[in-house]
């Protein structure tokens, strides 16, 4: 964990209210995909925990790119989706464990809900760079809610998109695709029922992305506890990612 | 040079700064962004004699400057932080801290100091009467002056070190609690814990938090606690620390103006990792500038004159 002051160099508008925002600085304390970082907004008392969705070190001396996309849901996001390039953001980066991309096996499969699918492009990349071809199971909404496909669509992967109402790629959940589909190991981010439909019909060991309100998102209150099998954990620190056999459902 | 030494109940600490019980956890979170030995001193995480997983989440709502927790006392319990957590903690941090005790009955206050004594690293015990998360717990202890003063004498007959009790804001005169506790023989007070509050989610039109309500903390409450302080001041002889809000240099003077003969800072350790050593960074400066060559001579100088 380090706290930065990175430059915001684009803020985007991929849907009606989802944002990809590029910042510049030192990222030197991410480790893993599905990090996450925490933002000052200015004006809010409390940080707000975004995925990390990619990150490129294009220096030796730590800095390079950090890419985020989220949703404005609330006051916080929403004057964060008003910030303007050449801002400077406070940012606690390189918070939580991350994916373990030690078990992906030869054929890992991963399985991403709306706003849970960021964190998985970098962890596509990663493993496409360590030689695994990963299969991605995206699932939206709706059309107009897509973002991140063609990102996706660029790394070749075998890729499925299913939207809840047909309007695109193919209708249903994610978990239509997944019973129909062999895989070694998976990786999901989601919401909490898609994991539930998930844990039904996961026929190889995963692991999942998880979400608390946040005090500090480095370990510090206490605030993100979740009850596992190997005890008390939080989700900022122990977290985000857990493995299937830990998490009591 | 500035002197920036205070002393409570005859330990003399380097400087008045001490991150605030449950902001801090066992504080090796914070010795990956500065050296600890800077501070004043740690009060450490809530204890209680069996280990307690706390209340279900969300624990965490925010507020207009501040926030609301119903953490609820997560802490591995008195024996695990008495052999494990503290000697962790003894490799990164070489000054005494102060072990911050809850419980839910007098025998879970005797057992958890009885299980944290005779540790040469511990400078005094904070005796928790106040947090308001626990149904039926601390809150009642706290609120009532014949149950304060119960708790405090049992836990004096018990301490090998002096015993601070932590008061609770949610009464209608702190000042009785604060009496009670001195006649009991507290060694002295610290003040103020979280004051009872809520939030609701108008999406889901019912309680943010899991607990429905929580304590909150955080700049919000600096003024409350500061007039707190002031008034337990007047009524007291022992020794006060003062909590609640506090983010700056400015705010640790204030506070001792107010009469804390030391401070802790809560929730800025939380939205701000290096609070405490920015606040220590800064107290020379802000004494300088307002001509204070010693930081124990202002202690409850708001009084005199007034
Ligand atoms: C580890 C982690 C990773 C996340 N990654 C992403 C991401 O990549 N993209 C994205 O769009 N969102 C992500 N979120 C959710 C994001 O943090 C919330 O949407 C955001 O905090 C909402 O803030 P707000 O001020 O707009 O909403 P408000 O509801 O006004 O926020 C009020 C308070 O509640 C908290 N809060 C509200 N919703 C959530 C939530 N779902 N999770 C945690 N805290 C919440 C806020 O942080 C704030 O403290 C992530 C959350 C976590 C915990
Ligand atoms: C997340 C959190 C956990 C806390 N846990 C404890 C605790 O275990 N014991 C205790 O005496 N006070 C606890 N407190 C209260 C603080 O120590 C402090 O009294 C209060 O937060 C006011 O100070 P602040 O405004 O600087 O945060 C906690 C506060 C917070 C925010
Ligand atoms: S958010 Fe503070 S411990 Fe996880």
């Amino acid at each position: 964990m380090k706290q930065v002051h990175l430059t915001l160099t684009e803020q985007t508008p991929l849907t009606q209210d989802v944002f990809r925002l590029v910042l510049q600085g030192d990222i030197s304390s991410l480790t893993r995909p599905g990090q996450f970082v925490n933002l000052a907004i200015p004006g809010f008392y409390l940080r707000r925990p975004i995925s990390v969705c990619d990150y490129e070190l294009t220096n030796p001396d730590g800095t390079g790119t950090l890419t985020l996309i989220y949703r404005a849901v609330g006051n916080g996001t929403r004057a964060l989706s008003r910030m303007k390039p050449g801002q400077i953001l406070d940012v606690l980066c390189g918070l939580g464990n991350g994916f373990d991309l030690s078990r992906a096996g030869a054929e890992p499969l991963l399985v991403g809900g709306g706003l849970g699918i960021p964190p998985l492009y970098k962890l596509a990349r990663e493993l496409k760079a360590s030689g695994i071809v990963p299969q991605v199971v995206l699932g939206f909404n709706t059309k107009n809610e897509i973002f991140l496909y063609d990102e996706f669509r660029a790394l070749d992967c075998p890729l499925f998109l299913m939207t809840a109402d047909g309007s695109a790629g193919n209708k249903g959940f994610v978990t239509d695709v997944m019973v129909k589909l062999s895989y070694t190991y998976f990786y999901s981010c989601g919401p909490a029922p898609m994991y539930r439909a998930i844990e039904k019909i996961a026929t190889a060991p995963g692991e999942y992305s998880f979400e608390e309100r946040m005090g500090c998102g480095f370990g510090a209150c206490m605030g993100c506890t979740i009850q596992t099998a190997n005890g008390p954990a939080r989700v900022c620190r122990e977290g985000p990612v857990f493995r299937r056999e830990v998490i009591q459902w | 040079m500035v002197n920036t030494q205070v002393t409570l109940s005859g330990w003399t600490l380097d400087n008045p700064v001490i991150p605030a019980s449950g902001t801090f956890g066992f504080g090796y979170e914070f010795s990956e962004v500065y050296d600890l030995n800077l501070l004043g001193s740690i009060s450490l995480k809530g204890t209680t004699l069996a280990p307690r997983f706390g209340n279900p989440t969300p624990r965490i709502a925010e507020t207009p400057a501040g926030l609301l927790n119903s953490v609820g006392l997560q802490n591995p319990g008195a024996e695990a932080v008495a052999n494990e957590e503290m000697s962790r903690l003894s490799r990164v941090f070489h000054k005494k801290v102060i072990l911050n005790v809850s419980g839910f009955s007098k025998e879970d206050y005797v057992g958890a100091v009885q299980a944290l004594c005779r540790k040469d690293m511990v400078g005094l015990f904070e005796i928790n009467i106040s947090c308001p998360n626990v149904h039926g717990g601390g809150m009642a202890f706290g609120t009532d002056p014949d149950s304060a003063y119960e708790i405090t004498r049992a836990v004096k007959a018990v301490a090998d070190k002096p015993v601070y009790v932590k008061l609770s804001p949610n009464v209608t005169d702190i000042t009785q609690i604060a009496l009670a506790c001195e006649e009991a023989g507290a060694d002295g007070l610290s003040l103020i814990n979280t004051l009872m509050g809520m939030r609701i989610s108008l999406k889901d039109r019912k309680p943010i938090l899991k607990n429905r309500t929580g304590g909150l903390s955080g700049p919000a409450i600096f003024p409350v606690a500061l007039r707190m302080v002031y008034d337990v001041y007047e009524k007291v002889r022992i020794p006060l620390i003062g909590i609640g809000g506090v983010s700056s240099a400015d705010d640790v003077l204030e506070m001792m103006l107010a009469g804390a003969t030391a401070v802790q800072v809560g929730s800025a350790n939380l939205v701000r990792p290096d609070a405490c050593k920015a606040i220590i960074e800064e107290l020379p400066h802000r004494m300088e500038a307002y001509h204070i060559e010693s930081l124990s001579d202002i202690i409850g100088g708001a009084h005199h004159g007034t």
